[in-house]
């Protein structure tokens, strides 16, 4: 079985961003860029698979600019074999970018998908269950245990109540929640190893695909501050600020 | 212009949630469609008629939909929704889940996450975990939407909508259901609780835990947890707290041995009060809390369940 695994270029989670002067956008100028946390742990279920003998072969597809090549590169170090960058400069919205995706999955025909609930930066949670939408595959999205038998994937998932377990038909998606697994660290041999498996580039322009967003960003700002309050030194203290002043208990 | 508003449920009661994402399609204007789909779900179209502002409630009551499977309502509610100018539903796991297919299948955009509602196709969002904020204006025919809860409050319950069976039964046949393990509370939940009181990695162990509990029940609040503290196992993943878990306002949220990562922080700093009891006097929690106390947990805990 391939698996087909997605990984999105962003701003890394350990750093804070800041908003543009010019209410515009965030600052990504000299900023630390990463995988995705949800993707690296895509990543990881993917070649776990793999060292399991479920799965025969993992790709990995970016879309992105050339940069988010780093990102392939990183996921070819975890494990993967091959890569595809689908190349723009553009800013997509997931439903273009589940469409590109749509596109690659009917090329590879992939048993599976793995891809992040979320994209850290957008924060959008879309595109796994638009691909699923788009393809008529079924998903499991929030996944924090994956099993795949008698060609079936059976995923729990985490909800708001507590767990829930599904079971799809294959082939299928799957996207990641913290819990699934703890991604590995890339080697430095398999480092090495990874500068030469196979890194194919498409451009995004020739999937036929209005890669025009319905939504513009009128404005992007920084939310209302929070100063920090006052330090109390005892318990009795901070009760009587509960009561008296803020008179919230 | 006409919005149809999924309603989140479990068959027999409409959720919180459903009355606040209500209040974010008042916003917006126009007439209010609630869908309840499900299965035996009656009691819970008979609420939801009951919730002000709403003009009708669509009832699909059938097994297909019992479990609330994406791929059945994903093809459900785009199917009912391509007469409508907004679909909106509350940002939980649930409408996370079926929202984008219904987006996909109709063509259009997304927009996840809405905080507050400027015009009948321009909305805020937060990004970068909160760290900024988006102004979005959408040019698609009919606007997705899904509703962050926490920013709106709950619409009242003085209305009596015409209850209208929908008989459309869709099954994609490619999902199904095979069980749930529902965390059981007596507790308020986190997204309805007035004061919420959280634990970290400090709290060392899930037995620890119970020093919270205490607390808890006699300020009647919910009980939440850092990512730290779920990874570790002391609790289960729905008390998560944070840009990927649960987001939280209560008037009152008390952070226990948490540190205030960003990912923490992104759920719950709009709570109206904020404590922090921490014993590293530069955890980065205490510059956005109200009310600071530096000292170990294991030491105040007690003391602090005695005072209330
Ligand atoms: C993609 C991604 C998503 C994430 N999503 C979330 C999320 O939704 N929610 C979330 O919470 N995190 C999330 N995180 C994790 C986040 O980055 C932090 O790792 C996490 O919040 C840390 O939890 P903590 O504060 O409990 O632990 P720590 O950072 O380890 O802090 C523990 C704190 O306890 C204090 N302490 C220890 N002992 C005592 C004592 N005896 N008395 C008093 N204080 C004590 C310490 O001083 C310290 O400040 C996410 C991370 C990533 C990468
Ligand atoms: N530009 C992209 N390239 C590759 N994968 C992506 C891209 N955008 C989103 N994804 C995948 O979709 C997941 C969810 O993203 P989102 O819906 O934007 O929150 C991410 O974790 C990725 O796995």
């Amino acid at each position: 079985m391939k698996v087909l695994v997605t990984v999105k270029r962003v701003i890394d989670y350990n750093v804070k961003v800041r908003v543009k002067a010019d209410n515009t956008g965030v600052d990504l100028a000299n900023t630390k860029m990463s995988i995705n946390p949800f993707c690296e742990i895509a990543v990881e279920e993917a070649v776990r698979l793999k060292e399991k003998g479920v799965a025969t072969e993992v790709v990995v597809v970016s879309i992105g600019a050339k940069a988010c090549q780093e990102q392939i590169r990183t996921a070819l170090a975890l494990g993967a074999d091959r890569g595809i960058q689908i190349d723009t400069e553009l800013n997509l919205d997931s439903l273009q970018v589940a469409k590109l995706l749509a596109k690659v999955v009917e090329e590879e025909q992939p048993g599976l998908v793995i891809m992040g609930k979320q994209a850290i930066d957008s924060d959008n949670n879309q595109t796994g269950q638009m691909l699923g939408a788009l393809t008529n595959m079924p998903q499991g999205t929030f996944a924090s245990e994956l099993v795949i038998e008698n060609g079936k994937a059976k995923v729990t998932r985490e909800i708001d109540g507590g767990l829930q377990t599904v079971e799809l038909s294959m082939p299928a998606i799957v996207t990641t929640d913290l819990r699934l697994n703890e991604p590995r660290y890339a080697k430095l041999p398999n480092i090495m190893k990874a500068k030469r498996k196979p890194l194919v580039v498409k451009a995004a322009a020739d999937f036929g695909i209005n890669l025009t967003s319905s939504v513009e960003v009128l404005k992007v700002a920084e939310p209302a501050k929070r100063d920090g309050g006052e330090m109390v030194d005892s318990v009795e203290a901070l009760v009587a600020k509960l009561k008296d002043e803020a008179k919230v208990i | 212009m006409t919005i149809l508003l999924i309603a989140e449920h479990d068959n027999s009661a409409v959720k919180a949630d459903t009355l606040k994402a209500v209040n974010a399609a008042t916003a917006i204007g126009g007439d209010i469609h609630v869908l309840v789909a499900g299965a035996n779900c009656s009691a819970a179209a008979d609420e939801a008629a009951k919730i002000s502002g709403v003009a009708k409630v669509l009832v699909a009551d059938n097994e297909a939909y019992e479990h609330q499977l994406a791929e059945n309502m994903g093809l459900l509610v785009s199917d009912l929704g391509k007469d409508y100018s907004h679909i909106v539903s509350p940002a939980t796991t649930t409408g996370k889940n079926f929202m984008p297919r219904v987006a996909a299948l109709l063509d259009v955009a997304q927009i996840s996450d809405i905080i507050a509602v400027h015009s009948e196709d321009s909305f805020d969002r937060p990004i970068y975990a909160g760290n900024a904020i988006a102004t979005v204006k959408s040019s698609d025919a009919i606007k997705v939407l899904t509703v962050r809860v926490a920013a709106f409050s709950e619409a009242g319950t003085d209305g009596s909508a015409e209850v209208v069976a929908v008989d459309a039964v869709h099954d994609a046949g490619i999902s199904s259901f095979v069980s749930a393990e529902l965390t059981k509370s007596e507790r308020p939940e986190l997204g309805a609780a007035r004061v919420i009181i959280s634990g970290g990695r400090g709290m060392q162990n899930g037995e620890n835990f119970k020093l919270l509990e205490g607390i808890a029940d006699k300020l009647g609040a919910a009980i939440g947890a850092s990512r730290a503290a779920v990874d570790a196992g002391f609790v289960p993943n729905d008390m998560q707290v944070g840009q990927t878990g649960k987001i939280v306002a209560p008037e009152l949220y008390i952070a226990v041995g948490i540190s205030g990562a960003i990912q923490h922080l992104a759920g719950m700093k709009d709570s109206k009060v904020i404590v922090a009891i921490n014993k590293d006097p530069e955890a980065p929690i205490f510059q956005i809390a109200d009310y600071g106390l530096v000292a170990d947990l294991f030491d105040v805990l007690p003391e602090l369940e005695a005072a209330l």
